[in-house]
């Protein structure tokens, strides 16, 4: 007895006991939801598994990037959903990152009218819900946008009318294939060049032409390969027939809406991480720059920009991560992403609700993991070192 | 200041150098550009008065709409002769809030305990009504009503839990730490728009059979979840700020775990983390919208909802502005707020 009593009072196996508990309950419960669902599911006549997903979907997409048709199995149309989160995710966060940086700089500069208009987009944008901008740049901008007919023209070869933007389509892809590798192959040099270049400095000192070489590997290469690829192809530029235009691609009004919203809202609070950024490199930095002879350019892109980077990048991959899971937005006014396409009209044809959320929230974990891992290995390596 | 100090001021804000008044000028014209329309739209062509559509031959906003429709933008379809309740309702938080901000600083603690067990139930029995109240179904609520309703209750729900997993995600247990960090990191990691689809369809399939679960209160705990996950990583935010003396000295005292985390730790933390907590709010409110794709009509909802009104056609502009100034009133004001917290805390 008072063994057993000295073992309670043991803090390490108190702790254990504790732990132990804390498992069974935890147990406890799952058992218990799993054994309801799989009740309910019989009673509701729903076979569990993942057999359902090489059943013909049927289901007709009006925005497929890949090959699917709706003769296809609805694992394809879980990766049609995939490939559109991921489309509006990417070319939001490229454009909310450009639009960010320029109102957060704006909001920094020393024009007055020009930081205070900054400042109102800022508290603007921060203080509306983002499904607001959704639902206001569907229903209410592009829905007011003209008739086909009365598009507005984008130099000629886009219009832009209330059904979204045509676009004028290369009729061989092909080119843009050799193109896209041409670009990576020339920015995989620069890469080694400039790796090259910072070995040389540490070991002789000597500066490289890094820029004139980075703007041949980074900057020409990439537009002499598009223009090629551009002029030796044989466009499909839309024509206005009847009603509607024929040729060329689509980008559906839900598109149009859903990346205007995620950027407009996410480049609100962009400003702010740039803004917090930059302000938090002390003045003292710049000073100590100008005193040793650096002009103001090389003290930005030397001493400022570096720094500020290292507070911007935790707080800047949290936004990239919400760009990633507001694209669900698009749900609202039917954008096919995974979550509208899987959790929306797959799950009502086939009923299979635990499947079909455990993949949709899989793709959301994992990408996230992915982007969280990419933008800490590149925070690890912009972090402070300290000896 | 007198007339010729305020124009140099100006001139030497706008027009310094010659760069920044072209600058200016640009400024300018972009502004007039956007807002003479505005403005027309909004105040010099808009109707105010009349009760129909015909009422409105400015040609600017309609706001005859708005008026029209004012109580649905408050209440949804919560019947007329009963939404004093609804006003009850929400003039008993006001009060219990004041109450706890106005009490001796000594009773303000106990005074907040009692609040939060008394005034959640209140409220729920005010709405939903039994016991002497007429029974209204959850799904005639709406409007702004439901969009407090359900940024309260979800908070209701989050704060707790998220102080219990940041002090998980804190503890020395390593067991307890795992679970809290796969339990944060999860919610985090999922848009919330799936949580309320998955809440809406998964939690009647894990109850038992024959316990029907409301699908409002569904969507609470969905969203509850979420946030929960947030709150814990602002509460962490305000106990990693306290420095480790404060739990050994409370341990040398002789304190317990429970003892010293919630007369020493906790209170010092809630303070410095209530900024934080403050800004997870906000998003809780921004993020109630989502409800409406289970087919539920907070604030944004009815005004989305209004549109499809066939004596009021067109007034997509008016529902957006109203719906969207409420919103943003909301939050400013809970953000300025925030702010003023963090200042005060920084001095």
């Amino acid at each position: 007895m008072a063994k057993a009593l000295a073992l309670i009072n043991d803090k390490r196996v108190r702790d254990w006991l504790y732990q132990i508990g804390l498992i069974v309950l935890l147990v406890g419960l799952t058992v218990f939801f799993v054994r309801n669902a799989s009740e309910n599911m019989v009673k509701a006549g729903i076979a569990s598994g993942f057999d359902f997903l090489w059943r013909t979907s049927g289901i007709e997409v009006p925005f497929v990037l890949t090959s699917y048709t709706q003769a296809d199995n609805i694992l394809s149309l879980f990766w049609v959903g995939v490939a559109n989160t991921m489309l509006v995710t990417v070319i939001a966060i490229v454009l909310a990152t450009l639009l960010g940086f320029a109102v957060g700089i704006a909001r920094l500069s020393s024009h007055w009218l020009l930081s205070t208009i900054a400042g109102a987009y800022i508290e603007f944008v921060r203080n509306i819900p983002l499904l607001f901008f959704v639902l206001f740049w569907y229903f209410g901008v592009i829905a007011a946008l003209p008739q086909p007919r009365q598009s507005i023209g984008l130099f000629g070869v886009a219009f832009l009318n209330n059904r979204g933007i045509t676009i004028p389509l290369p009729d061989q892809p092909g080119n843009f294939r050799w193109a896209a590798l041409a670009i990576l192959i020339s920015w995989a040099g620069y890469w080694l060049v400039s790796a090259w270049a910072r070995r040389r400095k540490e070991a002789t000192g000597q500066d490289a032409p890094l820029l004139a070489i980075g703007l041949a590997l980074i900057v020409a290469v990439p537009a002499l390969a598009l223009a090629w690829a551009s002029l030796a192809t044989a466009w499909d530029i839309p024509v206005l027939r009847g009603f509607n235009y024929r040729g060329g691609f689509v980008v559906i009004p839900e598109f149009v809406a859903l990346l205007a919203a995620l950027v407009t809202y996410t480049a609100g609070f962009i400003a702010e991480i740039v803004r917090g950024g930059i302000e938090s490199v002390a003045k003292g930095q710049t000073e100590a720059a100008a005193a040793l002879g650096l002009r103001p350019r090389r003290i930005l892109s030397l001493v400022v920009i570096p720094q500020a980077l290292r507070v911007m990048t935790p707080p800047l991959t949290n936004q990239y991560l919400n760009v990633l899971k507001n694209s669900s937005f698009g749900a609202a006014i039917a954008y096919p992403d995974v979550v509208s396409l899987f959790m929306g009209s797959a799950l009502n044809n086939t009923g299979q609700a635990i499947e079909i959320i455990a993949m949709t929230l899989a793709v959301y974990l994992v990408i996230g993991l992915a982007v969280s891992a990419l933008m800490n290995w590149y925070n690890a390596r912009i972090a402070l070192v300290t000896r | 200041m007198n007339r010729a100090s305020s124009l140099s001021l100006w001139r030497e804000r706008l027009f310094a150098t010659p760069s920044t008044g072209l600058v200016s000028i640009a400024l300018g014209v972009l502004i007039a550009w956007i807002a003479v329309p505005l403005i027309r739209w909004a105040l010099i062509d808009a109707n105010w008065v009349g009760s129909t559509r015909a009422d409105c031959t400015g040609g600017g906003a309609c706001w005859v709409f708005i008026r029209a429709r004012f109580g649905q933008f408050m209440y949804g379809l919560y019947p007329l002769d009963q939404r004093w309740r609804v006003d009850i309702a929400g003039i008993l938080a006001l009060a219990g809030v004041l109450a706890v901000v106005f009490a001796p600083r000594r009773l303000r603690l106990k005074l907040a305990l009692v609040m939060l067990v008394v005034l959640p139930p209140l409220g729920i029995w005010l709405l939903s009504g039994g016991f002497g109240l007429s029974y209204i179904e959850t799904r005639d609520w709406g409007g702004l009503m439901l969009t407090l309703f359900i940024s309260i209750y979800s908070a209701l729900i989050a704060i707790p839990l998220g102080i219990l997993f940041a002090l998980g995600r804190q503890s020395e247990l390593r067991i307890v730490r795992l679970i809290s960090v796969i339990f944060i990191e999860f919610w985090r990691g999922v848009p919330i728009i799936a949580v309320i689809f998955l809440a809406s369809l998964l939690l009647p399939l894990i109850l038992p059979g024959g316990i029907g679960i409301d699908r409002l209160a569904r969507a609470v705990i969905g969203l509850g979840f979420v946030i929960a996950a947030y709150m814990a990583e602002a509460v962490r935010g305000g106990l990693q700020a306290l420095p480790r003396g404060q739990r050994e000295a409370a341990t040398a005292l002789g304190l317990n775990y429970w003892k010293a985390t919630g007369l020493i730790i906790l209170p010092q933390a809630l303070r410095i983390s209530l900024p934080a907590m403050t800004n997870e709010f906000i998003a809780l409110i921004k993020n109630t919208t989502l409800v409406l794709v289970v087919s539920i009509l907070d604030l944004l909802g009815i005004a989305q909802a209004s549109l499809a009104d066939p004596n009021w056609v067109g007034m997509t502009m008016e529902a957006y502005a109203f719906s969207g100034a409420i919103y943003w009133l909301i939050c400013f004001a809970l953000s300025r707020w925030s702010r003023a917290l963090e200042k005060k805390r920084r001095l």
